[in-house]
């Protein structure tokens, strides 16, 4: 019993709390996903495209919301330069059932997303990338091998509360640097998030 | 006098003895009926004032200061140990663990020991949001609201292994410091605190 609670708390340390977004430079990982319209994407579907902003976001965190039309800019912008964004909800249902499968649908019409809205059902993709709250974004960039790289991790700038205050764009200088064959720089920001919301064991 | 005018006048008619008794009201003690209505008036606002005491929660008591304000906070020298806890109310967890902190703070109230509560909220929640829920939690912690967007810049300097997730904790003085990317029970917030003591 007690080398069980023991290992649960290592488990736990490690795993969920001690989480860091995966390294810049390193291959991101594969994922296949059911879209909220019932498709299935996958990483390898864009191996036509330059790179992937992954973007993990959900239904109710306020700094979802506050950046959601940002987020949707983004694509806007870089999807024709090679640069489409999507969207991964990681969050539990159960935990927090705004974010259950019919809500995703329903926000994603209503907001008439132009990107695909993920469902890490399994919540296995999430914890490959490191991520740890809603919205992280994870700029991947296409080596042409069949692998993708990460390019950038963290925000979209530097002013969440106001659109028209941002002094730094930290994604879209992130995919700009690459349009232009440079390195992100910052290549990691940081940001305050909705603490992803892992299913319960016990 | 008036009393023992009365009983010396026992052959006084009614009608006399009533008017006896009105004077009396009215004459001997003309203001009465006024003091007694001012006293159970200042009375009840009295008991009002004890209830609005005891019920309201510093409403106007939640701070909102910069990160170049919160700083200095965070690297107290002197002999009491800190407990700066990083909140929101749209952070389920972090609400979930509130009445911990309240229990640490209350049990240390008159101990070296300062729980600071640094609420994350967009700062234009802080009247139809943040103060609602102070009052509602009956919060007695201090609730400051940090309003500098750019966290990209200060979540470093708070801790640089935060990855920006709450709710988050900052425990230091006498010598310890550590920050938890994670969330407390009152047992384990009390295990940490008293060997600190």
């Amino acid at each position: 019993m007690k080398v069980f609670f023991i290992l649960t708390l290592l488990i736990i340390n490690v795993v969920g709390l001690k989480a860091q977004p995966i390294a810049i430079g390193s291959v991101a990982p594969d994922f296949s996903l059911k879209n909220y319209d019932g498709t299935t994407v996958s990483l390898s579907d864009y191996a036509n495209e330059k790179g992937v902003m992954v973007i993990f976001s959900c239904n109710p965190c306020p700094i979802v919301k506050a950046y959601e039309d940002r987020m949707i800019a983004l694509h806007h912008e870089f999807a024709p330069q090679g640069y489409p964004v999507v969207f991964i909800n990681p969050n539990d249902a159960i935990q927090q059932p705004a974010d259950a499968v019919d809500k995703i649908k329903e926000r994603a019409t209503e907001k008439n997303y132009p990107f695909p809205y993920l469902i890490d059902a399994d919540q296995t993709v999430y914890p490959s990338y490191g991520a740890t709250r809603t919205p992280e974004l994870f700029l991947l960039k296409n080596e042409g091998d069949g692998r993708f790289t990460v390019a950038y991790t963290g925000t979209v700038d530097d002013n969440y509360q106001d659109a028209s205050a941002v002094t730094v764009p930290f994604a879209s200088n992130a995919i700009r640097a690459l349009l232009a064959g440079n390195t992100p720089d910052p290549a990691t920001t940081k940001a305050i998030g909705c603490g992803i919301k892992a299913k319960k064991i016990m | 006098m008036f009393l023992m005018n009365n009983r010396r006048s026992m052959d006084v008619s009614q009608k006399e003895s009533q008017h006896y008794r009105q004077m009396k009201r009215a004459g001997e003690h003309p203001n009465r009926k006024y003091t007694l209505r001012h006293l159970l008036l200042s009375l009840l606002m009295q008991i009002s004032l004890w209830t609005y005491a005891e019920n309201k929660q510093p409403a106007a008591d939640v701070t909102v200061v910069s990160f170049e304000e919160l700083q200095p906070l965070l690297q107290q020298k002197n002999d009491t140990v800190y407990v700066v806890n990083f909140w929101a109310t749209w952070c389920a967890p972090c609400i979930k663990e509130i009445p911990s902190f309240e229990q640490l703070g209350e049990k240390y109230r008159d101990k070296r020991v300062k729980v600071l509560m640094v609420s994350l909220d967009i700062p234009k929640d802080l009247h139809s949001r943040l103060i609602p829920f102070v009052e509602k939690a009956n919060m007695h912690n201090k609730v400051l609201l940090l309003n500098d967007p750019n966290s990209n810049h200060w979540i470093p300097l708070v801790d640089e292994n935060w990855t920006g997730v709450i709710p988050a904790t900052l425990i230091y003085g006498n010598g310890f410091r550590h920050f938890y990317q994670q969330e407390f029970t009152f047992e384990e917030l009390d295990a940490l605190i008293y060997p600190l003591l």
